[in-house]
């Protein structure tokens, strides 16, 4: 991995802050000077995991450049919640053009600070999962393709929330949305569809792939930075729990992601150049249950009479990513 | 720049927007009880000592200390740390090593020569101390934190109480015993010794305006065992108090080869153990009950175990002849009651050692008026006062819990309460937070840490020499375990509710001052309280 | 430079002059030349600094120029037909933004059924797109306005679309006056945008505006083609005084003064227009009043311009590449609305879709029949009634008709016809 995790400060490296660190091996989100590159007063449901995945990676992707970046941004939560006129919670130059066509804006924006600023300023391009793994992914492979100069960041919410929470190709099997209602015989989002986009980004053989969750600050904040120290097309696929999406108590969104990475739903792991150079292993892994139960999108899975056969299924998935990405291997 | 109307916006405008207006739940700090402090009878404030020392701070540390308990070092070693037994990790591996942190404060504060800053003002008050065991040497420390003037009288040759004549060396090596005593003496804790208190009403008459008694207990309890003349029979105070008079080896108490100690209690394990030190062949420890049963700590038995002593549980002593005893077996009843069975065994013995209790010796407490005592132990109130005013008591004469550390903390208490008497005021004991209980933390963040093991001295050496059997720790180490430390309860500064709130609601007000909640903002997710790792983000309800 | 140039390559080389920084391209007919050109241009080093880049669809094309305008670049793309259709939400998010980007169109019908031939059914379908559309008429027109637009969408802040017609100018090689690059520098500034993403001054663009101000976004950009309007004439004469040639503005008039009879029209067929107005001025053919209104500018729309040519003449003809399906010509909407109350009899003569070829013969026929009022409101020209009327009964007799498109072929004779 490209962060050091920190032997053991009291809480080595699992806490946003550690005051006995050195101030240089601290975490941004640490810093009482951190840029809160989206400003307080967004209209962001309470406890909402995307406004907090991109505080996170832009002030990551701020201090890596040091201040020299520009965002493009999809039309989606996040760019609703943080401009709505009058008011922009933005303090980064930021753009919102169109809901798929964010990582082309971002080419656009790299292409002119190229001829313009030599390089020097960077774009960062941000959407969520719809935007993303739906609608804008031909911009996006696009991108990928030219290997334009863009870290492309996806908030992956598992669905269109902005619209009321339907589903999208990063929906999860058996989750409930207003399109993948919880009715019929095979209740939810129906297994064997959907799409894991790091994956498709690895294909592209870009310099730089990664995933995180709001749950691995350290992490998430040294795959900004390593991103940032790349040139070329770089992909970065958050996990950001949605409250309301998933029917999660507010104050659970940094636990669902935990859970989700913990259980082996979520593979969180760091590529360059097509090969898979770390992962980030499962501390104490727990069985999906610990994960699904608490969410509402899942409740038909544990009424009464329990769906045991669809939970082993998606117990099945999360072991398939332990094995395929090593996660229960110790760094 | 000129922005076209509405689609363009200037940076950071949404702070007009209050959101906080969406709360339905308050998030609050809160300092709440870490259970290592709950259970310290001392009254230390763990959690708040160990947070310098997790800095690297340690004379902080020691100070945050010392406010409470005056004697680091000696604690450091002879305390059972019931704080450990209570510490919050040992859900998640081991316990804190509370204890050998506390001696490596204290250690390194008799090495680095660390001084109790003067204190408050001259009161002009005095206060007769009788005794300077442990519960009168923190009452006078206390007292004179206070601006009161203390004064020990003390009946022994040395100050220290049971610390000097009772607990043996190879726990509490004498030079330490000594320095945190001079340190109380040069912070103008004055002792009077070889000055035995023989009526206490009397000796308040000398200009003191209030008493504190630290008298201990002293006197050995006796079991009736039927004894030729030649058998040897004697008491483990007395022996572990001749101990300390032996300069010479040869000065020592003359035990023989084969050696039973009669008792189960922490005492009975020292004087086995320091005879064995002595040279005893065989020293043997006859208890009516069993291991579980018995009142010594588990950890003690083990290092006696280990040293070689052998112990004879449900057994007791039915007769002592010249080289050797008569024991009986004895059965646990329902009730667990051990219960004689008939069954007899022989085994040779040079001497019987009886360490079976001690009472206190109260008689300088005759008519005394109003004070109470029931089954050899003065009475007290919730502020340490006997029924007499102005007379306080406390350690082993006031109390069932005879430890160094309760007495530490009845002579602090004491002390405080004294000086509210003093000031013609009744000692109210601050209000106590609410417990921080292991399931209001969020474990997941604090890393793996497995605890640190203190030296120990070998075999040998503990088989014949008074050295000190458990080392300290080293700087790195002490470093190490006092960073194992959760700060239960209490803002430790680990930036995680400043770091997850999705709406920056959370000031940082920079080192040592914590955060504070910005209200405009917070939107009531709770975020901050899931993952503060300490418990310390209460969420309550607003009102309307 | 008088050059003999292909029509793409004379506006690849107006473009290049006009110094643009970032140009993105995504190849669809009859476009493909021009954008080939910018990429040599650039890639051999002639033009820069310039970024080309080769994307992955129009509406990633559109995309691209949006975020390079927006980053300070001068920002160009072209397109036709159904590139312009795929990067419709872009188009509009652009004039939204108020980026002057600027973009050729090389006009080219819109399928199905698929067709790679001229008409203006694209960029007339983009004429409430917030953009300006500017038509050119010929080879040096088209080039002239390229110049032009860079200097008008910088201005006022508004995307601006040149519209020449595929094919018929694209690809003809004519002889054009190519500019210098110093006549270029001094007609085109450097381009200042009004809003920039600049970490120095940073702000938030493209921000979700609710009914509270919505109305008023709309009308400013409405007030501001309005702008547009007053300021063309004056580009134009600047223009003309650096490049002395009368190019761009709003409108282009020819014979219109003594004309009775007006035809309106945009892009290459005035050209044979004017041709067979010539000829039925001739005495000899009956020296007939009549002349032409070609619209340059056809957003905004030059209302006062088109009445004030129309105001002494008694009728009109709207001869237009262009069908709004269900109700009738496109541009003849607008011009009956710029003569609202005058009085004037109106034609409107759909023609030339889908590349169908206009003659001098047909129009002359056409002209003659609106002279003498015996023309519908809206007429098709040379419009094989046959093959409509066989379809229509087809349709009506058999419920699976099939294709409607290879029905007619077939019905044509014609085997297999090429798709592109
Ligand atoms: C062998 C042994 C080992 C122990 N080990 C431990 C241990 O490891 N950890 C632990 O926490 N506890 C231990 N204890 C218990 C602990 O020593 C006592 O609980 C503690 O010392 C009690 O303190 P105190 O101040 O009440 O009395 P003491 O320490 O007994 O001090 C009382 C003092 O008062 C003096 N005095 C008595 N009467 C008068 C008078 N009339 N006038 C003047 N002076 C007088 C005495 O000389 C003595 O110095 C041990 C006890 C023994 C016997
Ligand atoms: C072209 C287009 N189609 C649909 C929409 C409607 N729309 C706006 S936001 C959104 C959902 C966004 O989902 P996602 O990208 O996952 O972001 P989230 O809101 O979940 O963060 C949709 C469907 C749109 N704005 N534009
Ligand atoms: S719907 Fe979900 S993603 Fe959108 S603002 Fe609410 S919590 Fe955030
Ligand atoms: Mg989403």
């Amino acid at each position: 991995m490209s962060f050091q995790p920190i032997k053991f400060y009291q809480t080595g490296t699992f806490t946003v802050g550690n005051r006995l660190l050195p101030p240089e091996q601290r975490s941004v989100q640490a810093s009482a000077k951190r840029f809160n590159s989206i400003n307080s007063g967004h209209r962001a449901c309470q406890g909402c995991g995307e406004a907090l995945g991109a505080r996170y990676a832009i002030d990551a992707a701020m201090e890596a450049t040091d201040g020299q970046l520009v965002c493009a941004n999809a039309t989606g939560c996040l760019e609703v919640f943080s401009t709505p006129y009058p008011e922009t919670s933005w303090q980064v130059p930021w753009i919102h053009s169109l809901f798929g066509n964010t990582a082309a804006v971002a080419t656009g924006i790299a292409a002119a600070l190229k001829v313009k600023d030599q390089g020097g300023t960077r774009v960062v391009a941000q959407g969520g999962d719809g935007g993303t793994t739906d609608i804008g992914f031909g911009c996006l492979s696009g991108m990928f393709e030219r290997n334009d100069d863009v870290l492309y960041i996806c908030y992956d919410n598992q669905g269109y929330m902005n619209t009321g929470v339907q589903r999208s190709s990063a929906t999860p099997p058996a989750a409930r949305t207003a399109t993948t209602m919880a009715v019929g015989p095979e209740p939810g989002n129906v297994f064997g569809q959907g799409k894991f986009v790091p994956a498709i980004a690895l294909a592209h053989d870009i310099p730089y792939v990664a995933t995180a969750t709001v749950a691995d600050l350290r992490d998430l904040e040294a795959k900004v930075r390593r991103a940032m120290e790349i040139r070329g097309a770089r992909y970065l696929h958050i996990l950001v729990p949605c409250p309301l999406g998933w029917g999660t108590a507010a104050h659970d969104t940094i636990r669902m992601a935990r859970l989700a990475k913990e259980t082996g739903i979520f593979p969180v792991f760091e590529a360059e150049h097509g090969e898979i150079r770390a992962v980030l292993p499962i501390r104490r892994q727990l069985p999906v249950e610990e994960y699904l139960k608490p969410q509402k999108r899942y409740a038909h899975l544990f009424g009464k009479q329990p769906h045991v056969e669809v939970i082993a299924r998606l117990q099945a998935l999360a072991d398939r990513n332990i094995r395929r990405y090593g996660l229960l291997e110790q760094a | 720049m000129e922005k076209p109307f509405a689609i363009t916006l200037d940076p950071g405008s949404s702070l007009a927007n209050r959101t906080g207006s969406w709360r339905t739940f308050r998030p609050e700090y809160v300092d709440r009880l870490p259970p290592c402090n709950a259970a310290c009878p001392a009254g230390e404030n763990i959690q708040g000592w160990l947070f310098h020392a997790e800095g690297g701070d340690y004379e902080a540390a020691w100070r945050a200390l010392t406010d409470n308990n005056p004697l680091p070092a000696i604690m450091g070693r002879v305390c059972y740390h019931p704080c450990e037994s209570a510490c919050n990790r040992q859900n998640i591996d081991a316990a804190v090593g509370i204890n050998s942190v506390e001696r490596f404060l204290g250690d390194e504060a008799i090495k680095r020569g660390w001084k109790f800053h003067p204190s408050a003002q001259d009161s002009g008050k005095r206060v007769l101390v009788v005794g300077s065991g442990p519960a009168g040497l923190s009452a006078a420390y206390h007292l004179t934190r206070l601006g009161h003037r203390a004064v020990i009288h003390e009946a022994a040759p040395l100050a220290g109480g049971m610390m000097r004549y009772g607990i043996p060396k190879y726990r509490l090596p004498r030079d330490v015993l000594d320095a945190e005593i001079r340190r109380l003496v040069d912070f103008g804790v004055e002792i009077r010794l070889r000055t035995k208190v023989s009526n206490v009403l009397e000796a308040l008459q000398d200009g003191f305006d209030a008493v504190f008694l630290g008298v201990g207990a002293h006197i050995a309890k006796r079991a009736y065992i039927p004894a030729g003349d030649a058998s040897k029979v004697l008491d483990a105070v007395a022996v572990l108090h001749d101990m300390e008079g032996a300069q010479l080896p040869d000065m020592a108490p003359m035990l023989g080869r084969r050696v039973v100690v009669y008792g189960g209690g922490n005492t009975a394990i020292d004087v086995a153990r320091t005879a064995k030190r002595l040279g005893a062949e065989e020293a043997i420890i006859v208890y009516r009950r069993t291991r579980e049963k018995m009142p010594a700590h588990d950890f003690e038995v083990e290092e006696a175990l280990q040293e070689g002593i052998s112990i004879k549980w449900l057994s007791t002593i039915k007769e002592a002849g010249e080289d050797d005893i008569m024991i009986e077996k004895m059965a646990l009843d329902d009730k667990g009651f051990p219960q004689p069975t008939g069954e007899f065994e022989r085994i040779p013995a040079d001497s019987v050692v009886l360490a079976l209790g001690q009472d206190s010796d109260l008689g300088l407490l005759e008519n005394v008026p109003g004070l109470v005592t029931d089954k050899g132990l003065v009475q007290v109130d919730a502020a340490m006062m006997t029924g007499h005013p102005g007379v306080f008591a406390g350690g082993d004469m006031a109390g069932n819990e005879r430890t160094v550390t309760v007495a530490v903390g009845h002579g602090k208490k004491a002390a405080r309460a004294i000086d509210a008497y003093l000031r013609g005021k009744t000692y109210a004991p601050p209000p106590k937070p609410e417990l921080a209980t292991f399931e209001r933390m969020n474990p997941w963040y604090y890393s793996d840490a497995p605890k640190t093991v203190r030296p120990v001295l070998d075999i040998i050496r503990r088989q014949s020499t008074f050295e000190e059997v458990l080392g300290g720790l080293d700087e790195h180490n002490a470093l190490f375990e006092a960073r194992r430390c959760m700060s239960c309860g209490n803002c430790f500064e680990c930036d995680n509710c400043y770091g997850v709130c999705p709406d920056n609601a959370v000031i940082k007000l920079g080192p040592g001052r914590r955060f504070q909640f910005n209200y405009d903002y917070c939107k009531g997710c709770g975020v901050c309280a899931a993952e503060c790792p300490c418990g310390a983000i209460r969420m309550v309800p607003e009102e309307n | 430079m008088l050059k003999q140039i292909e029509g793409s390559r004379a506006v690849a080389e107006a473009v290049a002059l006009c110094r643009p920084e970032v140009i993105c391209a995504y190849p669809i007919s009859p476009q493909t030349h021009i954008v080939e050109a910018l990429g040599e241009l650039v890639k051999g080093g002639a033009l820069a600094p310039c970024e080309f880049i080769n994307v992955e669809s129009e509406f990633a094309a559109m995309s691209v120029a949006i975020g390079a305008s927006a980053a300070g670049a001068r920002s160009y793309t072209a397109t036709a037909s159904q590139g312009l259709l795929f990067m419709v939400e872009a188009v509009y998010n652009a004039a939204g933004l108020g980026l002057p980007i600027v973009m050729t169109v090389a006009n080219r019908a819109i399928g199905a059924p698929i067709n790679i031939w001229n008409d203006h059914s694209d960029a007339l379908s983009q004429r409430d797109s917030g953009w300006i559309q500017l038509f050119a008429e010929n080879n040096q027109e088209a080039l002239d306005l390229h110049i032009q637009a860079f200097r008008l969408a910088e201005e006022l802040s508004l995307p601006v679309m040149v519209c020449m017609d595929g094919f018929i100018l694209t690809h003809a090689v004519e002889r054009v006056d190519l500019p210098t690059q110093e006549q270029v520098d001094a007609y085109l500034p450097k381009y200042e945008p009004r809003q920039v993403l600049d970490p120095r001054e940073p702000v938030s663009i493209g921000a979700m505006v609710g009914p509270e101000a919505f109305m008023e976004v709309r009308y400013l950009a409405h007030a501001k083609q309005m702008q547009a309007l007053e300021r063309m004439p004056a580009y134009a004469a600047e223009f003309k005084a650096v490049f002395g040639r009368d190019s761009g503005g709003l409108i282009h008039t020819y014979r219109a003064e003594d004309a009775e009879t007006i035809v309106i029209a945009m892009g290459s067929v005035l050209g044979t227009i004017k041709d067979t107005i010539d000829e039925m001025r001739l005495p000899e053919n009956g020296g007939h009043r009549i002349g032409v209104l070609g619209i340059t500018c056809f957003r905004p729309f030059p209302h006062a311009a088109v009445a004030a040519v129309l105001k002494n003449s008694k009728r009109f003809i709207v001869l237009e590449k262009s069908l709004a399906v269900g109700s009738g010509g496109i541009v003849a909407t607008d011009v009956r609305m710029a003569v609202t109350g005058v009085g004037l009899q109106g034609y409107t003569v759909i023609a030339g879709l889908g590349g169908r070829a206009i003659t001098i013969k047909s129009l002359r026929g056409i002209f003659e029949q609106g002279m003498r009022d015996e023309l519908e409101r809206v007429n098709f020209l040379d419009l094989d009634r046959k093959a409509v009327d066989k379809q229509l009964a087809r349709e009506r007799t058999i419920r699976r008709s099939g294709p409607i498109a290879e029905n007619l072929l077939r019905d044509a004779g014609v085997v297999a016809a090429r798709n592109y």
